[in-house]
């Protein structure tokens, strides 16, 4: 049934090494490599391409934290626990969408992936979290706080950017935008 | 603030080693920042990690950008994807579905007693055998009876206890014990017996079949069976007039019963010109009994009738079964031609009847 899928597939070590090292090149190679098994996937079980590149994208953010966690064994190939991360994640979509009693036509092999879709399904929820209260922030205090902690851009970047006069000024910015968002992260 | 940029340093990992125990002996002996310190780590941890799943995300973005979507459906997706994809998810349902219409109809057709008229031919037409296992009960009770008699009558039974599965009527065409009747009647038989008035069975063989004029003709074989005396009645060669009146004997049930009517027509079942239309009350297991008009020539065998019109039987003609006699053996030839004159002439309905009686047998197929 299933089409072999014929692509340059980087090994699984230059992977995880790609990861750690945050190589874009690694990433695009893994997201050409295997993609396609995961819009077959998708597709062939009910789903839409659109479908198939949330559950898809969603697997590789998986993937890379359970990398840069450290605690990443690879105890199967990576292109089966990327599958068994998709078709977990894109059972539970169907069941939402109360469209499949719990069988998908399969491709590929599976390994059990329920233990790490737990943890990220709280992280998940974290994010979600966080985006709200950052969205509720508003600017320019969003830009601040994305600009220090995730940019990780210097005190005199910053003030250039939105034109304090000195550090300080900024520095004082940012700390209260930071315990306006600690207040409201922690509120919901 | 000046506390929160220390923790940051600190989690950062940026004091310096005197900085550092400076700091952790403050939060030691300082539960409050030690709190805020635990707190934060998460917070900055889950703010960072935020951003790099963001980056990833919009990094992921671009690479799909770059995709040839379509491309890459058409190399994995099988072209009719639509509807094995429909086949895929309904199929259960369509299965289900199907059963359902089968058993519904099958129920439908089994209560309406569809399979129950399998010798009906097409629309109307109803061939006249009886079948006898709606009988079976009563008959099995009856043969046990009729055992029990002949036990204690101390006598040897004749022909077979087990009840038949069709039974029709059939006459002599000769004395010697060819007998005729229909062509269903017999049609499928894997044993062929006649029983004459007194109950007495013989076993017979099927000799002649004609399925297109519906006519068989069966020799009896039974060592028992003695010969008839010459037959009362004549076959008439030529047709019988619109009018005419007529009348039958048949065993529709275990007793010989009388019918009468008259010739309606020249023509049988759908302008069929082998048989007659006879205006004449006849039932199934009539099939095979003879017509005679008053003067006591046979004019016909009874076949069938008509479910959906009333007083509508028809009768094979006897000229055709004057005319199948040429494939007959020689005896049966010149068993019929010796007979030239009826000697029913002129009596009564009723003596007719009673001398009729003796050369008219149910036959029971088995």
């Amino acid at each position: 049934m299933s089409n072999e899928i014929k692509r340059s597939v980087p090994t699984d070590s230059e992977v995880i090494l790609g990861i750690l090292n945050g190589s874009k090149d690694v990433l695009e190679k893994i997201y050409k490599a295997h993609f396609p098994m995961i819009l077959q996937l998708v597709v062939m079980n009910s789903g839409t391409e659109d479908d198939a590149k949330d559950v898809f994208q969603e697997s590789i953010i998986v993937l890379y934290d359970k990398v840069k966690g450290g605690n990443f064994e690879l105890n199967s190939k990576l292109k089966t626990f990327i599958y068994s991360v998709c078709r977990r994640l894109w059972l539970k979509r169907l069941s939402q969408m109360s469209r499949n009693s719990g069988n998908i036509r399969d491709y590929e092999d599976i390994i059990p992936v329920e233990h790490d879709l737990e943890k990220h399904e709280e992280r998940d929820l974290q994010f979600k979290q966080m985006e709200a209260s950052l969205h509720r922030l508003g600017e320019p205090c969003k830009t601040i706080i994305e600009d220090f902690y995730i940019n990780s851009k210097s005190m005199q970047e910053i003030c250039a950017k939105f034109g304090y006069t000195n550090a300080d000024n900024a520095k004082n910015q940012k700390y209260k935008c930071l315990q306006r968002l600690k207040k409201l992260f922690f509120q919901v | 603030m000046k506390m929160t940029e220390r923790i940051e340093a600190y989690l950062r990992g940026e004091m310096t080693a005197e900085e550092k125990t400076a700091f952790e002996e403050l939060r030691a002996s300082d539960p409050v920042l030690d709190q805020e310190v635990v707190v934060h780590k998460p917070f900055l941890e889950t703010l960072h990690e935020f951003g790099e799943k963001k980056r990833l995300l919009s990094e992921m973005n671009a690479i799909h950008e770059q995709l040839d979507v379509a491309a890459i459906r058409e190399e994995v997706i099988p072209k009719s994807t639509i509807i094995r994809t429909l086949w895929t998810k309904y199929r259960m349902n369509a299965a289900v579905a199907a059963s359902v219409a089968v058993v519904a109809v099958f129920a439908t057709l089994l209560t309406t007693g569809y399979f129950a008229k399998t010798n009906s031919i097409a629309s109307g037409y109803n061939a006249l055998r009886r079948e006898m296992s709606k009988e079976v009960d009563r008959k099995i009770q009856r043969s046990k009876n009729e055992l029990m008699k002949d036990i204690n009558a101390g006598s040897a039974r004749k022909g077979p206890a087990a009840p038949s599965t069709y039974t029709g009527t059939g006459f002599a065409l000769t004395a010697s014990g060819y007998i005729v009747t229909n062509n269903h009647v017999i049609d499928g038989a894997d044993s062929i017996y006649i029983q004459d008035k007194n109950g007495n069975s013989y076993k017979a063989k099927k000799v002649y079949g004609h399925p297109q004029y519906d006519i068989a003709v069966l020799q009896v074989v039974d060592l028992n069976f003695s010969p008839l005396r010459s037959l009362p009645y004549t076959f008439k060669k030529q047709s019988s007039r619109l009018g005419e009146n007529v009348f039958t004997l048949g065993y529709p049930r275990e007793d010989v019963v009388l019918g009468t009517g008259y010739v309606s027509s020249n023509t049988g079942y759908k302008g069929d010109t082998v048989q007659y239309q006879i205006d004449i009350s006849v039932n199934g297991g009539n099939s095979g009994s003879p017509l005679l008009d008053n003067k006591g020539n046979v004019i016909g065998i009874i076949s069938g009738k008509q479910d959906n019109a009333d007083g509508a039987s028809f009768a094979v003609k006897s000229k055709y079964l004057l005319e199948v006699l040429e494939d007959l053996p020689e005896e049966v030839r010149s068993g019929i031609s010796s007979n030239k004159k009826s000697s029913l002439a002129g009596l009564s309905r009723a003596d007719q009847i009673e001398k009729i009686q003796d050369y008219v047998f149910v036959v029971k197929v088995y």
